[in-house]
Parts: structure tokens; C-alpha cells; sequence
């Protein structure tokens, strides 16, 4: 049925508020949360999201009638009161699926974050969630390993993963940075971290950190007799270099890298992603910048977007904060994103910030790392929260031990393992953890050290960001 | 900062991944620990190996993984006698997870010489 060409503004709500609508199995769907200018009708802000992310522009142009919109156009198929918040509502909007390139987060993002995001009927706009279709999913490479093949190389069974950053995080020579990496290792970590800031610096290039780093590991495994690693950072100013420093790591036998997936960009990402598939190298993922689009509550990109959007462009491991430590992220929305890192189906559940069903098919998972202010008090609640498939890092908690380096990473590797046997035994880890921690201390001079150094710290702020649930 | 005689030597330890860090566990918590493969749903596999192989990804099976054994008094027996058969081999207990085919957990019982 050809329609007539009428010049002039429209009204988006004619076109994309669409409440009978009921979305495909093929859909993307997504959820915004809205907060309009004053008196524009929710429908009107709601069709308008759907609009500016999708076919829509603010003036009817004759060239759309070359093609049949009703096939591309997003549309908002239902609008939701936000719990506690009168000026802010959630908009849920259907994108079908030839709207976006196979395998792109990329492309994914330059439509529903996009120029939507400056328009001027709004005053603040929330991506909250994403359901990816299968359909979509399919065309995604995704972790380059997964947590079942990342535990197969590494060796690492039943419990979590536990590493630390390297500090101070600037300033190190390669040889000297190279020692500290040997104290952790030696000291029962089982991975290293390169800091999100080290990447080729006038005081440490990067070829030298490789080549001490390398020796550190191989040292360390050596007189241990476990697998060890570090996470060299790849992040470059080029894909290029990017590519040159991944291929030095393969060349020295190393068994992973490292990339900042926000600041270094999807494409970038899921680049190196497919080269570590193709390279058996891991991967490990950290978050830079991410606090900037994702603290906000009415503003922005959710985390567990974000979280979503590296486990289809591909990552081992990623940051997702610590719930107890010095960062910003509550209990429920931690575990409802990392639940959609590492499950292959989760539910909607708005207590954990799901708003969608989520299936991830044979998607492989990622390991959640913990990081950022955390001690050996904090670890009966860290494996409590995260479970087993995680990597738990404390770069403080580690060096700053009185005896440094090595002696801090043991006392962690003894509590770690005093709460996974205790947890398998059948006691209650967080209720009971002064009890467990003190008693794998009579055993343990490192850890009894430590458990007096950190006696004294909290970070008890409240988050500024939290679930919008009727309190 | 001046030398502090209170800073102590820490001396790197060969170890055998999980609980590698603890002291020996008694019997009873070891008990404890193959009760929490069973519970898990898990299937015990026992594996030995001469120390001078124990960073080798294979290390041998005691006869076969046993697949949905719940028994927990035959689990300890047969450790027992993987370890009477090779006394100078490191012996260890498998949790095996045949949904995400990975060992839910790994630790060593008996250490070898």
C-alpha cells in the first residue's frame, strides 16, 4: 500500500508508540529509563527514544518512502512507572533485527546510545537493559575461552581465582616491576595484574615489562609448581600495536592479556578478542571510564549493559566492582550482572535489576573479577558473593602487608582457602568469618599479620546509584 | 624507612593448588569435604600421579571416575587403596561436573615423596 509524501513536523507518537505491539523472539529489546522536559507527554518522550535511536528524524523526508519503515522502525511497546519516582518512567522499546550489523556491540551502541542521548525533549535518558535475541547472539564471537577453558589451562579448581594488581601502579622500572610480579606469584597468587594506567610509558616500555614479567611468571611456576600468570596489558594508542604487543606475549609463552575495553573501544575489543580465539591466549577485561556512564541513576548506560555488551564482543574475565570495598555497586545489581556474565540463562528479576529474560545459548562465560579496595576481612564475604568462578584481587591488600609482598599474597591464598573449606563444610561463611579466619591464622603467621594491619578499615559509604525499588 | 627486626622471611612453599595452603586435613575434614562433592551432585574421580609429573595436565585415574557414586565410606576406601597401591604417588579427589564438564573441585589427599 504506497502512502502520499506530506512535508512537515510529525508527531512520533503517531508512528512509534506502538502499546499493541508484541515484540518478536528476533527483537532487540531495550529499556530506557525517561525523565522528559515538563509537559511533554510520556508517550511522546517514550515514541521519540524510539524514534531517535531507530529509522526516526525529527522531519518527514521524502526519502523514506523509498522503503517500508514498518519493517525497520523501532517501537515502544510499553511505558512502566520507575517505583519511588514521579518525574522518571521506563520506556521498553523493540528494535527488529536487520536494524543492526551481525556480531557489532559497535553498531548495537551507535543506534540506542547515540545522538538519542542529546535530545532535547529530555532531560536525562538511562539505558537500563538490553535483551539480545538469540538470533543476534549467534553472530557474536564472545569470550575468546570462557571460564571452563580459562580453569582447564590454568589449572584452577574450586575455588575462586585470586591475583592483585601490580603497585604503585606508575613509575616502576621493567626489572623492578618485574620483581614484585615474582613476589606475588611466589607468594601463592595465582595471576598478576598490569594497572589500567600501564601501557608504554618513557619509564617502562612496554617490550621490557614483557620480558621481565615473563621471567617473573616462569620463575615463580617453577618453584611453586603451579600454573601461574600475569595480565599484559595490550591496550595501544593503534590496533596495530595493540596486535604487536599480543603477538610478543604469544612469542614468550604467556598465557594472557590484558585490554580496557571502554576507553580502548568495542571494536578494538572484539578485534583482539577473535585474535586470542585464534591464538588460544586469555583474556582479561578491565573497565576504565566505565563510572562515567554508568553512575548516574537517571543517566547514562546501566553497568549490566555494559557487562552484557563484553560477553558477546569477547573477555575472559571483567571487572565488576567488589560490593564491599572502596567502589561504588550494591549486592543485588552486582550479582544480577554478573549472573548474565557467567549463566546461560537468566531470568527477569527486578530485585537483581533484570528487566528482561535473558538466554545466552552456548555463549561461553566470563569470570567476575573483584578488585578495588579489599582485604583479607572482607574475603568470607567476597566468596560469598561471588562464588567460586571469580577472580578476587587485592593490590593494597597485598603489598601493604608488613612483610610485602610475598607474605601478603599467602596470607590471602590461606583465608581464601580457609572459606572455601569452611563454605564446603557446611558453615556459614559471613556469619561465622571472624571465627574461620582467625582459627586458618594460628596456622599462618603471614595471615595473622595481616588480619591485625587491616583490622581497622571500612568503606561503609552508601551508593549513590541504587535499585529503584519501593523502600 | 629504617629495617624493622619485627619483618619476618617469607620462603617460597611448593604447593598443590587448592588447598595447598592449609595444613593437612584430618580425616574428618576430609569427610567433610567429599560429603560436599556428593551433595553438589558431583561424580568422585581419584587420580594419582608421581610427584616428578605433578604439574602434568593428565595424571592417572584410579580404576574409572565413579559416576554417580553417593557412598561415602566407599569414596574414602577407594583413596585408601589408591594410595596403599602407589604410597609414593600424590592422590587427589575430583568433584567432576559432567553439566559444565569441569572439576567442580580438585584437592590432594595424600602427598607423595
Amino acid at each position: 500500500m504506497s502512502k502520499k509524501y506530506d512535508a512537515g513536523v510529525k508527531e512520533y507518537r503517531d508512528t512509534y508508540w506502538t502499546p499493541d505491539y508484541v515484540p518478536l523472539d528476533t527483537d532487540l529489546l531495550a529499556c530506557f529509563k525517561c525523565t522528559g522536559q515538563e509537559g511533554v507527554p510520556k508517550e511522546e518522550v517514550a515514541a521519540a527514544v524510539a524514534a531517535e535511536s531507530s529509522t526516526g528524524t525529527w522531519s518527514t523526508v521524502w526519502s523514506e518512502l523509498l522503503t517500508d519503515l514498518e519493517f525497520y522502525k523501532g517501537r515502544c511497546y510499553r511505558i512502566e512507572d520507575v517505583p519511588g519516582d514521579k518525574e522518571s518512567f521506563y520506556a521498553f522499546i523493540a528494535y527488529p533485527l536487520d536494524l543492526f550489523e551481525e556480531g557489532s556491540i559497535t553498531n548495537v551502541l551507535t543506534s540506542l546510545v547515540g545522538n538519542v542521548f542529546g535530545f532535547k525533549a529530555l532531560r536525562h535518558l538511562r539505558l537500563e537493559d538490553i535483551r539480545f535475541p538469540m538470533a543476534f547472539i549467534k553472530t557474536c564471537g564472545g569470550p575468546p575461552n570462557g571460564i571452563v577453558v580459562e580453569r582447564d589451562r590454568l589449572n584452577k579448581y574450586g575455588r575462586p581465582l585470586l591475583g592483585c594488581t601490580i603497585k604503585p601502579k606508575l613509575g616502576l622500572s621493567g626489572k623492578n616491576y618485574g620483581r614484585v610480579v615474582y613476589e606475588c606469584l611466589r607468594g601463592g597468587l595465582d595471576l598478576t595484574k598490569d594497572d589500567e594506567n600501564i601501557n608504554s610509558q618513557p619509564f617502562q616500555r612496554w617490550r621490557e615489562r614483557f620480558e621481565f614479567v615473563a621471567e617473573a611468571v616462569k620463575l615463580a611456576q617453577q618453584e611453586t609448581g603451579e600454573i601461574k600468570g600475569h595480565y599484559l596489558n595490550c591496550t595501544a594508542t593503534t590496533p596495530e600495536e595493540m596486535y604487536e604487543r599480543a603477538e610478543f606475549a604469544k612469542e614468550l609463552g604467556q598465557p594472557i592479556i590484558m585490554h580496557d575495553y571502554i576507553t580502548g573501544g568495542f571494536t578494538a575489543n572484539t578485534g583482539l578478542a577473535n585474535w586470542c580465539r585464534k591464538n588460544g591466549m586469555l583474556l582479561h577485561i578491565h573497565r576504565a571510564m566505565h563510572a562515567v556512564i554508568d553512575r548516574h541513576p537517571k543517566h547514562g548506560i546501566h553497568f549490566r549493559v555494559l557487562a552484557k555488551c563484553l560477553r558477546l564482543s569477547g573477555g575472559d574475565q571483567l571487572h565488576t566492582g567488589t560490593v564491599v570495598g572502596k567502589l561504588e555497586g550494591d549486592r543485588q545489581t552486582t550479582l544480577g550482572y554478573i549472573d548474565n556474565l557467567r549463566e546461560s540463562f537468566v531470568p527477569e528479576d527486578r530485585t537483581r535489576g533484570n528487566f528482561f529474560d535473558q538466554d545466552w545459548g552456548s555463549m561461553p562465560g566470563v569470570f567476575a573479577v573483584a578488585s578495588g579496595g579489599i582485604h583479607v576481612w572482607h574475603m568470607p564475604a567476597l566468596l560469598a558473593i561471588f562464588g567460586d568462578d571469580s577472580c578476587l584481587q587485592f593490590g593494597g591488600g597485598t603489598h601493604g602487608h608488613p612483610w610485602g609482598s610475598a607474605a601478603g599474597a599467602a596470607a590471602n591464598r590461606v583465608a581464601l582457602e580457609a572459606c572455601v573449606k569452611a563454605r564446603n563444610a557446611g558453615r556459614e561463611i559471613e556469619k561465622e568469618s571472624r571465627d574461620i579466619l582467625l582459627e586458618a591464622a594460628k596456622h599462618s603467621p603471614e595471615l595473622a599479620i595481616a588480619l591485625e594491619t587491616w583490622k581497622e578499615i571500612k568503606f561503609e559509604f552508601d551508593t549513590v546509584d541504587k535499585l529503584d525499588v519501593q523502600g | 624507612m629504617p629495617f624493622q627486626s619485627t619483618v619476618g622471611d617469607y620462603a617460597t612453599v611448593a604447593t598443590l593448588e587448592t588447598f595447598g595452603f592449609l595444613p593437612p586435613m584430618t580425616q574428618e575434614e576430609i569427610y567433610d569435604q567429599i560429603a560436599y562433592i556428593i551433595a553438589q551432585g558431583w561424580s568422585p574421580v581419584i587420580e594419582h600421579v608421581h610427584p616428578s609429573g605433578s604439574m602434568q595436565t593428565y595424571w592417572s585415574y584410579w580404576k574409572l571416575p565413579f559416576f554417580g557414586e553417593k557412598d561415602l565410606n566407599l569414596i574414602v576406601s577407594e583413596l585408601e587403596a589408591c594410595h596403599r597401591a602407589y604410597p609414593d604417588h600424590h592422590v587427589r579427589m575430583i568433584g567432576y561436573d559432567a553439566y559444565t564438564q569441569s572439576q567442580g573441585t580438585a584437592f590432594v589427599v595424600f602427598q607423595g615423596r
